[in-house]
């Protein structure tokens, strides 16, 4: 853990960059609460405490009892994650420079909990506020590893964000100029995991269960489709797939007792793969851009992890790949995002709202 | 209830289309059919008639898409993940079909008799590996009471 001086901890609000910045953030995009405790010095980002109310277990949370709190069920958790937030990175309300909250893409009753609460707690402590780009917190999480560059020695990157919810490329550069290359016109990546899982009869979620399945087995040995993977856009296209899958397995059905199933499933996790490493690779070949970093509940799947550093490797680039625990919805991406862009004199108004169609 | 055949997703995505001419402002459709049946392709073609430019996408674990078109809003919920009624609930979507926009609804078997009485029935059966059956059964008449 970073500890700053406090000297150096108080910075007022001013217009021009700063070096040093800390920030607690809220996420409450979906199903998850969570909350962070960041500090950025120089470019480079130290995640002071990082608490998901799903794996609240492990923190003193509610004074040592955890509730169990169904998903969405932001209101009981907020307060007393931010507190825990604050007390693992050792730190108070007057020690922080900004409070951040995420204000979309999202569930807009979701949303609404966390930008609202995260606005009320700045006015209250006296701090400013900054809403977060959710996809822009996935953009950074990779930046967030112990290893990975400062933000003040690299030029632009290019992002892939595979999640349950998104399936993205994305170029960006270090003040968060961001475009959007490539999405999913139908199913996310992470959707495409789950709902094959559940048409093996993995169950549901079923992502880790049949990237485990898969280990092993040969993925050739069932040609699925690889949707838009010859098409000259670098969109994505994963909903032919399950269909595929499912008339196969009524023609050939198959289960866990099977020698062959495990060929299946690894065909399968094999046609989700392709096109995500295929269209990256292009979309770095086609900006010339070295810098890879990647992101998202799917990111990781060690598959794809292993197909990512061949590439990178192939095309000369340096991969970043998301720390596990950044991969999925989490505060830390958020506190990233908004430290930085406080860094770069940026603030929200109070009277901003939630945007849950933010692109 | 009407059936009409499609024979791949293109068509499905059209069927979609013309059906949205037949909705009135704050309707609800329950849209059913089996993992792969479609249904996204359905709602791609709701939208398209909204007047929406982009392409919809799964909710399935965004839960709630908004699709602003330049003739109406559709609202897109996937309650597939969901698993009780309150759960469904949690997602804001009765704020949704309260207002005048119209709201699709897909794995509707999940609100169990939260489900409004008065929503359209949308159900898409796979009937080989490209042609679909679609059923559309319009809301009951409002019984007048006595």
């Amino acid at each position: 853990m970073i500890r700053l001086q406090s000297s150096l901890r108080r910075k007022k609000a001013v217009d021009c960059p700063v070096s040093r910045v800390i920030c607690l953030a809220l996420e409450t995009s979906c199903d998850e609460t969570a909350a962070s405790v960041v500090a950025w010095e120089s470019g480079k980002f130290h995640v002071l405490s990082s608490i998901i109310s799903s794996q609240a277990q492990k923190h003193a949370v509610f004074g040592g009892v955890v509730p169990e709190l169904a998903s969405r069920e932001h209101l009981p958790a907020m307060h007393p994650l931010c507190r825990t937030a604050l007390e693992e990175a050792g730190l108070g309300l007057d020690d922080l420079d900004v409070v951040a909250a995420t204000r979309g893409p999202g569930l807009a009753v979701a949303l609404l909990m966390g930008h609202s609460f995260a606005k009320a707690l700045a006015v209250a402590a006296g701090k400013p506020f900054l809403g977060v780009n959710h996809i822009e917190g996935h953009l950074l999480s990779p930046f967030l590893a112990a290893q990975a560059p400062s933000l003040s020695e690299v030029g632009e990157w290019l992002a892939l964000v595979v999640s349950g919810g998104h399936t993205m490329i994305l170029r960006a550069t270090p003040s968060l100029a961001c475009q959007r290359l490539a999405t999913t016109r139908d199913d996310a990546a992470g959707e495409a995991f789950d709902k094959g899982a559940k048409i093996l009869g993995l169950g549901y979620p079923g992502g880790p269960a049949l990237e485990k399945a898969a280990r092993g087995g040969d993925a050739k040995s069932v040609d699925f489709p690889r949707g838009m993977l010859h098409s000259p856009e670098l969109d994505f296209s994963f909903s032919g797939l399950k269909t595929a899958l499912k008339i196969y397995l009524s023609r050939h059905p198959s289960d866990p007792a099977d020698a062959r199933y495990r060929d299946i499933c690894a065909s399968y996790q094999q046609a989700i793969l392709d096109p995500l490493v295929s269209k990256f690779r292009r979309a770095v070949r086609e900006t010339g851009i070295r810098l890879l970093a990647v992101a998202g509940g799917v990111a990781c799947n060690r598959a794809l992890r292993a197909e990512l550093e061949k590439m990178a490797q192939e095309e000369g680039a340096t991969l970043l790949l998301a720390p596990p625990e950044y991969c999925t919805d989490n505060a830390a991406m958020i506190g990233a995002v908004a430290s930085l862009r406080f860094s770069l004199g940026e603030r929200s108004v109070l009277t901003e709202d939630i945007f849950p169609q933010y692109a | 209830m009407d059936l009409i055949t499609s024979k791949n997703a293109e068509e499905t995505r059209r069927i979609g289309a013309q059906f949205l001419a037949r909705l009135r402002p704050g309707d609800i459709v329950a849209l059913s059919g089996d993992l792969g049946a479609g249904k996204t392709h359905f709602v791609k073609g709701m939208a398209d008639a909204c007047g929406f430019a982009g392409e919809a996408t799964s909710p399935t674990f965004t839960l709630l898409h908004e699709y602003a078109g330049s003739r109406s809003t559709l609202w897109h919920a996937d309650l597939y993940r969901l698993d009780s009624p309150e759960d469904c609930l949690s997602t804001g979507i009765e704020e949704i079909w309260c207002g005048r926009d119209i709201t699709v609804i897909e794995w509707p078997d999940r609100l169990g008799s939260l489900l409004p009485s008065d929503a359209w029935r949308v159900d898409i059966t796979i009937t080989g590996e490209h042609t679909r059956t679609i059923s559309i059964t319009p809301p009951l008449p409002k019984t007048t009471a006595l």
